[in-house]
């Protein structure tokens, strides 16, 4: 199989425009006439689903929630960025080109980050056309603030509930659609198959989640906006319904899986406290612009922090990354909380986290606001409170959360943190129009490998789905459709339907007619703690070498022993979450074996056999400058393809934060 | 902070499907950590009535970061439980003590009609939103966003409203089961907006017509919907929603 990226010819500045006024078209009248399937409504789903709909074309929607408001995008905090440049602080759509394109660690195709910097400015507009309230200045424009250790102030945010305040835009514009007419709404729908008809996607078979009866729908195309698959480690910062079930039904149907060991591992969320964890949550990284990250000097020091004196603390990566602090990257901060764990400095009862220390910023915040009253001879009490005030103004509803979540009180006492699975660079490989190797299936937002590469900047994501969804679909499926206007509906009793619904029952009798001893939830704990042991942070040749093994063997145990209460026609989680178990335990291996493969550390991705003698991450780009695009050839069996990554212009360095 | 382990004795509301009669079951739960959410308290039950050979009870939730508003339990008499402006997710199990006993009932409304146990059927939110929470903007149709300077107070204010997270606690905590802070929230943020501004008056009284259509109560200043409300959305919405209303029909140009 050769991999066509269809990254058009030209001047990286000039490809997209090129693009669009010499892409097909198609017209309103034929528009109506075409069907499409929009899987997922996060930021990617809801958006491209409302702009299709306003284009005319008939779409279905599906989710598996309640509500399509409920998508995981709503949990996003701390921003969105985008090359407006108001700040006059020299940004420019290249200068966002670039550090992505640097961020992700040179892993990422040119073109398509070069156009998601080129449409970011377009989606701040359209937000703010909808009635986002992003935040903004007395004079009554927009705010900024700087993120992720980028030089230039670029992200616009709504408190830290940016997340919230976009999907909610895009949500009534999708509603507003579905009162028109224009979007048929699915929810608490689940997508279980699609359906290809010769050779191209026409349709899905998706299970009510009510009735737990399944539904046989037709699309022209279908669109797969259904998130990331971090829920592999069981515990992650990911809402709990999030599941790699339609990517992977896609990726069984034909669809090449892009670089899947590409995991993003945020090094800020409040730390496991038990057994009985069920998931993790983020203390938003515009805490380390304020916090400083530290462990004691000495090896299993179980004195409080404060009682530990200064000269006893290691601000370790002040001390490791003089140049950046405490503001290096993401990747970058994870691995040093986790060497300096492992080491046994690890502090709070599990031993498995690091202090994010609010008390020089409270100090440093108070004095200023005791000079501006006028009163600089303030004694330090009343100082601590000025600051106190000051740190609660900026990020009050980070300190309440983690407050609610560990019962301590973060003003006081030093936040106790550890990094955890977010974000999944990798996915469904697309090409250029987002379309993946099974023509007329398409995914969107953090579903698809695209264009983040082996690291993803922080309030990029945002900015990615929404790209996706208003701005790259409704001119690239139209390129597409163009040639399909003549294509009828085709009814869904056609046997292609007929044996793809067949193949998903089997599937759900057979898990059901196991009757094991073991649940569902207990597996999965299983393959989330081979995954983070073996697949997670740090990896190696023999530890992935045995996660592959071992999760061979968990997957056959799972379909010999699994236990499902319950009925298959009826309302039964149970049943619901065997289904994406199931398929979280193929897809670890898969990702194992792609971490196995690429025998280099970049981003993300950290292979302890490539290091630098400082045990930094060392790329190796003469072997690996290439997407890995895995190809589902049976149980256990997957072909790699290579899509050579080609650097016009942007020169690949080593990246170096000390 | 001092950890402990209790033990509990739970009465939750079970109910198969909409259309056959519900109970209350009760359920021992021994050695949960003051540490768990409530939520945890709720997947360690399940893991232990699976073992039993049991169903486990149903319940609707999905971030367990108190923003998605999927969770949705009325905790002995309160939706979301006893903490100000906490969804059940956040709720943390140190609020209880060992021998407690817990009652679990699912939002109760007409208009929330049970799906199972403690799961029911909130998508009359959505088609109140369908009926006018959006400005009509196609995607494309958007000017530079700086062009339109807004009041930061405004602005602030806007957003306040618009952090509801539509879980239809107040609903549940309302005598009337009345849907007027949600719509109200709504109705505020884009009111409070310039770009919302040519569409107000239909906005206000389309909402409100689905509203009723879906069959919510009628608001008689009670107060319950914002004292549990987990996003601390204020009653000062449902004011203002009742002077858009009211401005809206007597202007004759939307019809009430």
């Amino acid at each position: 199989m050769a991999l066509n990226s269809k990254i058009p010819t030209g001047p990286l500045d000039a490809k997209w425009t090129t693009y669009k006024s010499t892409c097909k078209l198609v017209n309103p009248a034929n528009k109506r006439h075409l069907e499409i399937i929009v899987v997922g409504t996060g930021l990617a789903g809801a958006s491209a689903a409302a702009s299709l709909g306003e284009m005319g074309y008939k779409v279905k929607a599906f989710c598996f929630q309640d509500s399509p408001r409920r998508a995981h995008s709503i949990a996003a905090q701390g921003g969105i960025n985008a090359a407006k440049n108001y700040q006059n602080d020299g940004d420019s759509t290249y200068r966002l080109f670039y550090d992505t394109v640097k961020g992700g660690d040179y892993r990422s195709r040119e073109g398509n980050v070069y156009r998601l910097a080129e449409v970011s400015a377009n989606i701040i507009d359209q937000c703010v056309a909808q009635g986002v309230p992003f935040a903004r200045e007395y004079g009554g424009l927009l705010s900024n603030r700087s993120f992720g250790g980028v030089q230039v102030q670029r992200t616009f945010y709504a408190a830290g509930q940016t997340g919230q305040q976009l999907l909610i835009g895009a949500y009534q514009a999708l509603e507003r659609q579905v009162a028109l007419g224009n979007v048929t709404m699915y929810s608490r729908h689940e997508m279980l198959e699609v359906v290809k008809i010769d050779g191209k996607a026409r349709g899905i078979i998706a299970r009510d989640l009510v009735s737990g009866e399944l539904e046989r729908h037709f699309g022209h195309a279908v669109l797969l906006c259904t998130g990331g698959y971090g829920n592999v480690f069981y515990l992650s910062t990911n809402a709990m319904g999030s599941n790699v079930t339609a990517a992977w039904k896609a990726h069984k149907a034909g669809a090449n899986f892009g670089n899947p060991c590409f995991t993003q591992i945020h090094p800020t969320c409040i730390p496991v406290s038990g057994d009985h964890q069920s998931k993790l949550t983020l203390m938003s990284e515009s805490l380390r612009n304020d916090g400083r990250i530290w462990v004691p000097k000495k090896q299993g020091d179980t004195r409080k922090a404060i009682d530990i004196p200064e000269e006893e603390r290691d601000y370790y990566l002040e001390r490791r990354y003089p140049a950046f602090g405490n503001l290096v990257p993401r990747d970058v901060a994870s691995r040093a909380a986790k060497e300096r764990c492992d080491a046994g400095y690890g502090v709070g009862s599990s031993k498995m986290a690091v202090f994010l220390d609010f008390a020089s910023a409270i100090e440093r915040y108070g004095k200023v606001e005791a000079n501006k009253q006028g009163t600089p001879d303030l004694d330090k009490a009343s100082i601590i409170a000025l600051g106190k005030e000051v740190v609660k103004a900026k990020y009050g509803n980070l300190f309440d959360m983690y407050a609610k979540i560990t019962g301590e009180n973060p003003y006081e006492v030093p936040m106790r943190i550890y990094p955890a699975v977010h974000y999944t660079m990798g996915g469904l490989w697309v090409d250029y129009e987002l379309m993946t190797t099974v023509p007329n299936l398409y995914a969107l937002g953090e579903a698809n490998f695209s264009d983040h590469g082996a690291n993803r900047l922080g309030a990029s994501a945002l900015m990615q789905g929404l790209a996706d969804g208003y701005f790259v679909i409704p001119y690239t499926l139209g390129n597409n459709l163009a040639d399909d206007i003549r294509t009828k509906s085709i009814p869904t009793d056609h046997p292609e339907f007929v044996a793809a619904e067949k193949a998903v029952r089997d599937r759900i009798e057979r898990m059901m007619n196991i009757k094991g001893k073991e649940s569902v939830e207990s597996f999965h704990k299983r393959l989330g703690k081979i995954m983070w042991e073996k697949c997670g942070m740090a990896r190696n040749e023999k530890g992935l070498k045995e996660a592959i093994t071992e999760i061979q063997a968990l997957r056959k145990e799972f379909w010999a022993n699994v236990r499902i209460p319950g009925e298959i026609n009826e309302y039964n989680p149970e049943l619901d979450k065997a289904g994406r178990v199931a398929d979280f335990l193929e897809l670890g291996e898969l990702m194992c074996m792609d971490a196995l493969n690429r025998n280099e550390s970049c981003g993300g991705h950290f292979r302890e056999e490539s290091q630098t003698e400082e045990g930094e991450a060392k790329r190796n780009d003469d072997e690996f400058m290439y997407v890995a695009a895995w190809e589902y050839k049976g149980d256990s069996n997957f072909e790699l393809h290579k899509e050579p990554l080609e650097y016009e212009v942007v020169h690949p360095t080593q990246r170096s934060y000390k | 902070m001092q950890h402990y382990n209790m033990n509990l004795t739970l009465k939750v509301w079970r109910q198969r499907n909409n259309k056959m009669k519900g109970h209350f079951e009760t359920f021992q739960v021994k050695d949960i950590s003051s540490e768990m959410s409530f939520l945890e308290m709720f997947d360690v039950l399940n893991e232990q009535l699976v073992a039993d050979g049991k169903d486990p009870i149903a319940f609707d939730h999905d971030c367990r970061e108190g923003i998605c508003g999927m969770c949705s339990m009325y905790i002995n008499g309160r939706a979301h439980g006893p903490w100000e402006q906490t969804t059940t997710c956040q709720l943390h199990m140190r609020e209880y003590k060992d021998g407690d006993t817990i009652v679990v009932e699912p939002w109760r409304a007409d208009s929330f009609p049970v799906i199972r146990d403690l799961v029911v059927d909130r998508t009359g939110f959505d088609r109140i939103i369908a009926a006018g929470g959006y400005v009509s903007v196609n995607t494309g149709n958007a000017q530079d966003a700086n062009s339109l300077p807004i009041e930061k107070q405004k602005a602030d204010e806007a957003f306040a409203a618009a952090s509801c997270i539509g879980c239809g606690a107040c609903v549940a905590a309302c005598p009337n089961t009345s849907a007027m802070l949600f719509v109200s929230a709504k109705v505020s943020h884009l009111a409070l907006l310039p770009q919302g501004d040519p569409e107000r008056k239909n906005r206000a009284v389309d909402m409100v017509k689905q509203m009723d259509t879906e069959g919510f109560g009628s608001c008689t200043n009670i107060g319950a919907c914002e004292a549990e409300c987990p996003k601390g959305i204020s009653l000062e919405n449902i004011a203002r929603l009742n002077r858009e209303y009211v401005s809206a029909v007597f202007s004759g140009s939307a019809e009430g």
